[in-house]
């Protein structure tokens, strides 16, 4: 394969070409694999998911309503010892956005104690008035987090980016697994890798552990999808599938005599918890877009009398904001009293003339990103990008710098795909799957690694061409 | 279960029937047509329409009655909401809708039937494949049926999808041997010669009882004992009395599960009144046409009254 160049991290070759501890004994049996039966498994795999349906949908591409994310046969490993601590700071990150949100929607400590500014949150188009004095059962707002990962050294793990709002991909965490266990059974009996297929039983524990008073003892929870047409509708039916939950649309749903309902063949039944994968403005047409019929007229009445937990909590879609994320490690030495032990990658807010000014001049070496954009779009990535690129983007940022933050290019790690002519590493990132219930915190071994496809590209996000792979933690 | 995901159930499991029913249909409509001289191959064709009730959706785009132009009509026209290929893009479309009501199994069956007769009818079908397209066409419904025998629960949604095939299913027969009475012979007085037992043994052939009669009634071909198989012998599959069995069985379930029976279970003991006790002679007496009519309207309004009482819609 092609040798890592010595600035990026690889995580399974080092420089001088020997193989890191992760991967000593995938190394290993890779060694003894011949390339054609490779190359065939690598087909293989294609066919599964296409014929199983994992895909995901691109909005304005007709004839390719459905895609697959493509899939790479690599595993991404991590050792027992690494995960142990990332698991800690991932613990710690999001045990604090969750006392975060509470305070933001009650007494704002924060913003007295002036170590956020007010505007932050004022400008954030996620804040919702309409949650402030509210308090969701259990006192729970962030149920469901992923957190996104980079790593630059063999100790650097960053967090490039908090998805408090509804984040997405825990499916192909889980089918990546079966795919591979299904494809490379003899390669699991050999290298100990900790299970991940549990995370549906424990979303459903953990969703009902959050629910509301007046549930019965077991409490009835829904999937709430926009439907087949939402880019991860396989990923919505999914989960209800695995937790045995219905799944549920808007126009199922009612609120009658003060409960969430939902229509049955036999008539109308409450729900307790509604784990909603449709957006906050969608939700309630009578509170948020009155145009909308994708969520239920009234179900944030209900909502205010604590008769239904919304998974998660509407509202929370401020954490995933670029410029609050700039703030994050002061947010979690506030809430938890400690220093935080993951890190943030450096961001400049433009919103600092000063920091502007340096963006500004570094254009060409910085990534710039929309505060509020998600998904690869809406950004700079200086070193790749056109001089015309450039200078559109320059009047962008002169024209509305609260609008922007900006990064270094970093060197993220790499990890070595599969590819016609053999294995070449390419940059992957990660995102862990965090559960979060008051009986505490729970965090899938491993997650989400997105890899970009093409040749030192930094951009992962499937909506950008990149792919995934699976995530190993190793057994002790 | 939620009222959405039974409609689903329902009607995916009835667009998998009428898609195969259609191509039963084609395949006896190709054999009249190639044994009967071109000048009256046009006729066999169009009465092929007629019994799918797409007569008018055609002539609005041809002029004339063509093998090839109705078979591209039925199987695989992107403006014929009828086509096969429409039919089975929406019986896969409802299964992804309702993907946690059915087994990984199923999903993988009528997916996997989607995407081989998209391929398929991806281009026009020629008359030398047209016998396997069809053959093609039965098999992928066959196949979603057989997962859903061998992997689904026998609970409330196997009752919508075993109610929606029968519902189908009757109406289908009931308009074939309709079509078969009304439509095609040229006037009474052809009855009894070979242009009506040949149609009849199309009829026979485009439900598959060909068979069944010759075991019943070796050496004969005639209206009657081919009208009581399909009709009145709860042995075969696709008679009116089998289905309208089948489809008891699964209103009697739904109605245990709910503890108490409404208005479908209602109807539907009258229309299997209509049936049960009936001999072949009294159906004649009556009137095929008028008999299959009425049939077929009872049998509708079973279906309204299913959508109704399991809140399919609000």
């Amino acid at each position: 394969m092609d040798a890592p160049t010595s600035a990026t991290f690889d995580e399974m070759l080092a420089p001088d070409g020997s193989v890191r501890e992760a991967y000593r004994q995938y190394h290993e049996w890779l060694s003894q694999q011949d390339s054609a039966g490779m190359r065939r498994k690598n087909f293989e795999a294609e066919s599964f998911f296409r014929r199983t349906g994992i895909t995901f949908n691109v909005y304005g591409e007709d004839d390719a309503e459905e895609r697959l994310i493509p899939f790479d046969m690599v595993p991404r490993i991590i050792t027992a010892a690494e995960w142990r601590k990332l698991s800690r700071g991932i613990e710690q990150r999001v045990k604090a956005l969750n006392a975060f949100m509470h305070d933001l929607y009650h007494r704002q400590d924060i913003i007295r104690s002036g170590r956020l500014p007010e505007r932050l949150f004022r400008n954030n188009a996620a804040w919702l008035p309409q949650m402030v004095g509210l308090r969701p059962p259990g006192g729970i707002y962030t149920h469901i987090t992923g957190i996104d990962l980079v790593r630059t050294g063999p100790d650097e793990f960053l967090v490039l980016e908090d998805n408090a709002r509804t984040p997405s991909g825990v499916s192909y965490m889980l089918e990546n697994r079966e795919t591979m266990m299904a494809m490379f059974p003899e390669l699991f009996t050999r290298v100990k890798v900790q299970p991940v297929s549990n995370y549906p039983r424990r979303l459903a524990k953990s969703l009902s552990a959050c629910a509301p008073d007046c549930a019965a003892a077991n409490p009835t929870v829904a999937v709430l999808t926009p439907g087949i047409y939402n880019s991860a509708y396989f990923e919505h039916a999914f989960l209800a599938d695995q937790m045995g939950a219905e799944l549920v649309e808007g126009t199922d749903l009612r609120v009658i005599g003060g409960r969430v309902q939902m229509r049955t063949t036999q008539g109308y039944k409450p729900i307790d918890v509604l784990y909603r994968r449709v957006d906050d403005e969608f939700l309630d047409p009578l509170t948020f877009n009155p145009d909308s019929v994708l969520g239920v007229p009234g179900i944030m009445d209900v909502y205010r009398a604590g008769r239904i937990t919304i998974a998660n909590a509407p509202g929370t879609g401020v954490a995933d904001d670029k410029a609050i994320y700039s703030f994050m490690p002061d947010i979690v030495e506030f809430y938890t009293g400690e220093k935080p032990l993951l890190n943030n990658v450096q961001t400049w807010r433009c919103a600092d003339p000063d920091s502007l000014a340096y963006v500004l001049d570094n254009l060409a070496e910085l990534v710039v990103k929309e505060v509020h954009g998600s998904g690869g779009y809406g950004m700079l990535i200086g070193p790749t990008a056109s001089r015309k690129d450039i200078a559109t983007f320059r009047a962008k940022l002169e024209a509305n710098p609260e609008n922007y933050i900006a990064q270094p290019t970093l060197a993220l790690s790499t990890c070595p795909i599969f590819t016609r002519n053999g294995l070449a590493p390419r940059h992957v990132d990660l995102r862990p799957f965090v559960l979060l219930s008051p009986e505490g915190v729970e965090i899938t071994p491993g997650g989400l690694t997105r890899v970009a496809l093409k040749k030192g590209s930094l951009v992962v996000n499937s909506s950008q061409g990149g792919g995934t792979k699976d995530s190993w933690v190793l057994d002790e | 279960m939620l009222g959405r995901v039974a409609n689903g159930m329902f009607w995916m499991y009835r667009y998998l029937e009428r898609a195969e029913n259609t191509a039963r249909l084609l395949a006896a409509g190709h054999r009249m047509a190639i044994t009967r001289g071109e000048d009256v191959a046009s006729e066999e064709w169009r009465s092929v329409l007629t019994t799918l009730g797409q007569l008018t959706a055609y002539r609005a785009q041809y002029d004339d009655f063509t093998g090839s132009h109705v078979c591209d009509f039925v199987l695989r026209a992107k403006n014929n909401p009828q086509s096969v290929l429409s039919m089975f893009e929406r019986a896969r479309t409802n299964a992804r809708t309702c993907r946690s009501a059915i087994t990984a199994e199923v999903w993988e069956a009528v997916n996997e039937g989607w995407m081989s007769l998209r391929d398929l009818l991806a281009r026009p079908v020629r008359e030398t494949s047209l016998n396997m397209a069809l053959a093609a066409i039965r098999r992928e419904s066959t196949l979603a049926r057989g997962a859903t025998h061998g992997s689904m629960m026998r609970n409330e949604v196997y009752s919508f999808v075993r109610a929606g095939t029968f519902v189908e299913r009757a109406d289908n027969t009931a308009r074939i041997l309709d079509v078969k009475y009304y439509l095609l012979l040229p006037s009474l007085s052809y009855v009894g010669t070979p242009l009506d037992t040949g149609q009849w043994d199309n009829v026979l052939r485009s439900l598959s009882g060909e068979r069944a009669y010759r075991w019943l009634n070796a050496g004969r071909m005639e209206a009657r004992s081919i009208a009581e198989l399909l009709i009145l012998d709860g042995r075969f599959p696709r008679s009116l009395t089998f289905c309208y069995a089948a489809l008891r069985e699964n209103l009697d379930a739904l109605a245990r599960l709910h503890g108490r029976e409404g208005p479908a279970q209602q109807l539907m003991n009258e229309a299997e009144e209509r049936l049960a006790g009936r001999t072949v002679e009294a159906i004649f007496d009556q009137g095929l046409h008028q008999f299959l009519v009425e049939f077929i309207g009872r049998n509708q309004a079973v279906a309204n009254a299913i959508s109704d009482q399991y809140r399919f819609n609000e």
